[in-house]
């Protein structure tokens, strides 16, 4: 079943990938798993439902969506664990959104572990940052837009990676030698403004388009109770500018538009008795104007709640933003204000949820529940619901005013 | 005059008897620290460990869960010990990991590591006396022991399962620490803890940990002893948890570097 899945899937998406590429990686998996080492197979399969509260904003978007997801995961050590190989391709498979249905290798990594270094040489995915609400520092991958609204899921990032430590903490230099576009929903998906964004109409300021070698630097250490990151990136954004092509006056549409940037960032944390506060600063230059934006908050957790075992934590956070209007630049001057509940059961079950309050215009908010728990040691189900809400018809959330849905999950472990 | 005298004589007669259970408590303290020194000094030297732990969990109405782990543990000399925890099962958390710098006095420094988002976490240690992986066991149980740790006293002798031991009172320091005191049954031959009764901050009991089947393990002419089974039960919800320790080996090629969040990051 699987297998057929991920052929389906890659045959219609193929020429989106890098063909050349491709054929590194294989390669380098078939003379890796070829050794006598052993391979520890593993991974996920998830089913998904949505069902949206409201009747479609735009002509042609459905009103429920069902998809299914694998995320099988090959791992292989040689040399003592010096050395491996993790292999971790993606598909899903949505019935209204072709956009959505698509596939990725989430990683192909080789690693190699010294002493005071190592190095990650294939596709991977790395985090930067400290904050919940946003992730602003973070930018090695692009966000996989047609996942999940939250922004949480990302493409694999082809690159070169050295890092090296020691008590004066951890160094990493990063070549980015192709880049990912980040995707959207289709015309026949929720979730996007009246007209699609058209990823493959893209435009770049590099004559390199995606072939442009972007490259990043970060220092991170821990200093007692605080955590400090510092990075720097430069090459193409990972978040673009929207624009509207209008000479097909009969057909138009938005293309994403990428710019080459620069961007200073600070990550901080600082653990003071059960609350830990979390900044988060970004400055980048490059796009139609240069900017600062920042998030900042804390969380504060409170074990043993009411004579039960279950954790609450509280979480706000402010968020910060120069940009007047860009469609992904929503946190301009908004609160978020959330809190994790973990029962702390045999079934591990969660919930977060948060509220968004923009702080200029008070109709507009976003808000989301997100819960889980295991049915069986390998069964996890997930209930996700986001509300939207704006009257400002330039803000994103306006876009998305009747997109407000419900998400179900059942998730399998193999 | 003569009244003012009858008063101080009475006056000190109370006092030097509401001062004599003190002395006693002086000296049973005293001896307390001593069995706890002599605990502590007896697990000196084992350098390092690794261990597959395989974690029973049994709520109040028999239902199971099995969890497996995998334990690294960092001997260090003049701190507390470092630990790094990889998680095998269930398979949602499979390659979850935890990384703990235990300390004796100053609160202790934890993050977490979850693979699917790539994410080291930072963990508020202030809250260790909630549970460590849905457990009976609370974050502070899986830390090492440090003398600092507690204030002793020493209780009486007795006799634990045919063996000679020491029943002594242990009240933690950490004004965060979810105990109000520990009863602790260390047999006098080898020091070892056997039994544990641990109560609530109202000071009710709340849970008892029993330590089973010691194996001794020789680590550079020395013996160390481990409990292969630990259990611990709660009295108020239960509910308890079962650790079997599997595959224990010590003295591995494992130092510094191997508990950071490097490690961490690479855990699998």
């Amino acid at each position: 079943m699987s297998q057929i899945l991920i052929k389906t899937v890659c045959a219609e998406h193929v020429n989106r990938m890098i063909k050349p590429k491709l054929s590194v990686m294989a390669a380098l998996v078939a003379a890796s798993f070829s050794s006598q080492a052993e391979v520890e197979l593993g991974g996920s399969t998830s089913f998904e439902g949505r069902y949206f509260l409201q009747d479609a904003a735009y002509p042609g978007q459905p009103r429920t969506q069902a998809s299914v997801a694998i995320e099988p995961e090959a791992y292989t050590e040689w040399n003592d664990g010096q050395d491996s190989l993790l292999f971790k391709p993606f598909a899903r498979l949505d019935n209204q959104d072709d956009e959505r249905t698509h596939w990725d290798i989430r990683e192909l990594q080789w690693l190699h572990v010294a002493d005071e270094w190592e190095t990650r040489v294939g596709i991977g995915k790395v985090f930067w940052g400290q904050t919940e609400s946003l992730h602003l520092v973070d930018i090695i991958n692009q966000t996989d837009m047609v996942e999940q609204v939250d922004g949480e899921d990302k493409l694999g990032q082809p690159m070169v990676n050295f890092t090296t430590y020691g008590d004066w903490g951890t160094a990493s230099a990063y070549i980015l030698p192709y880049f990912r576009e980040r995707t959207f929903p289709g015309v026949d998906g929720r979730l996007r403004p009246p007209l699609p964004i058209v990823s493959d109409r893209a435009q770049y300021e590099s004559d390199a388009e995606q072939n442009h070698i972007d490259f990043a630097l970060r220092y991170q250490n821990s200093f007692g109770d605080y955590e400090v990151g510092l990075s720097y990136f430069n090459g193409t954004t990972r978040e673009p500018e929207l624009s509207v092509a209008q000479e097909e006056i009969t057909d138009p549409y938005i293309f994403p538009y990428y710019a080459q940037i620069q961007q200073f960032g600070l990550d901080l944390l600082k653990v003071q008795g059960s609350w830990l506060l979390k900044l988060e600063g970004i400055y980048r230059e490059g796009q139609s104007e240069d900017f600062l934006a920042a998030v900042a908050g804390f969380e504060r957790t409170t074990v043993g709640v009411l004579g039960t075992t279950h954790d609450l934590g509280f979480l706000m956070e402010y968020q910060y933003d120069e940009r007047d209007n860009n469609f992904f630049a929503t946190g301009q001057n908004d609160l978020m204000a959330g809190v994790r509940w973990s029962f702390n059961d045999i079934d591990g079950t969660e919930v977060l949820a948060g509220f968004v309050q923009d702080l200029d215009e008070s109709d507009t908010y976003n808000a989301f529940v997100e819960a889980s728990s295991r049915i069986t040691d390998n069964w996890r189900w997930k209930v996700d619901a986001y509300l939207f809400s704006s009257d400002d018809e330039t803000d994103t959330f306006y876009y998305m005013r009747r997109d407000d849905h419900l998400q179900v999950t059942l998730e399998y472990f193999f | 005059m003569q009244n003012l005298k009858r008063i101080n004589t009475w006056f000190l007669l109370v006092a030097v008897a509401l001062a004599m259970p003190a002395f006693a408590d002086e000296k049973s303290e005293k001896q307390g620290l001593k069995i706890a020194k002599e605990r502590k000094d007896r697990d000196r030297g084992w350098q390092n460990s690794v261990a597959e732990i395989t974690m029973i969990l049994r709520n109040a109405s028999g239902q199971e869960a099995t969890r497996e782990m995998r334990v690294d543990t960092l001997e260090m000399e003049e701190d507390g010990d470092k630990a790094l925890t990889v998680f095998d099962s269930p398979r949602d958390v499979s390659g979850t990991a935890f990384l703990s710098f235990s300390h004796a006095m100053e609160p202790d420094e934890q993050w977490i590591y979850l693979p699917a988002i790539k994410r080291v976490k930072r963990i508020a240690s202030r809250n260790k006396s909630g549970p460590f992986m849905s457990s009976e066991f609370a974050f502070e149980d899986m830390t090492s022991f440090e003398v600092e740790k507690f204030k002793y006293d020493f209780l009486r002798e007795d006799t634990y399962q045919g063996d000679k031991v020491f029943v002594i009172e242990q009240i933690p320091q950490d004004e965060f620490s979810g105990y109000s005191k520990q009863i602790v049954w260390i047999d006098q031959k080898h020091y070892r803890v056997r039994k544990v009764d641990f109560f609530d901050k109202k000071g009710d009991e709340l849970k008892t940990l029993e330590f089973e089947d010691y194996q001794s393990h020789k680590v550079d002419g020395t013996t160390f002893w481990r409990p292969q089974r630990s259990y611990m039960y709660n009295h108020q919800t239960g509910k308890s948890t079962e650790l079997v320790t599997e595959n224990l080996k010590f003295k591995q090629d494992l130092d510094e570097s191997d508990f950071d969040k490097n490690s961490l990051r690479r855990a699998r």
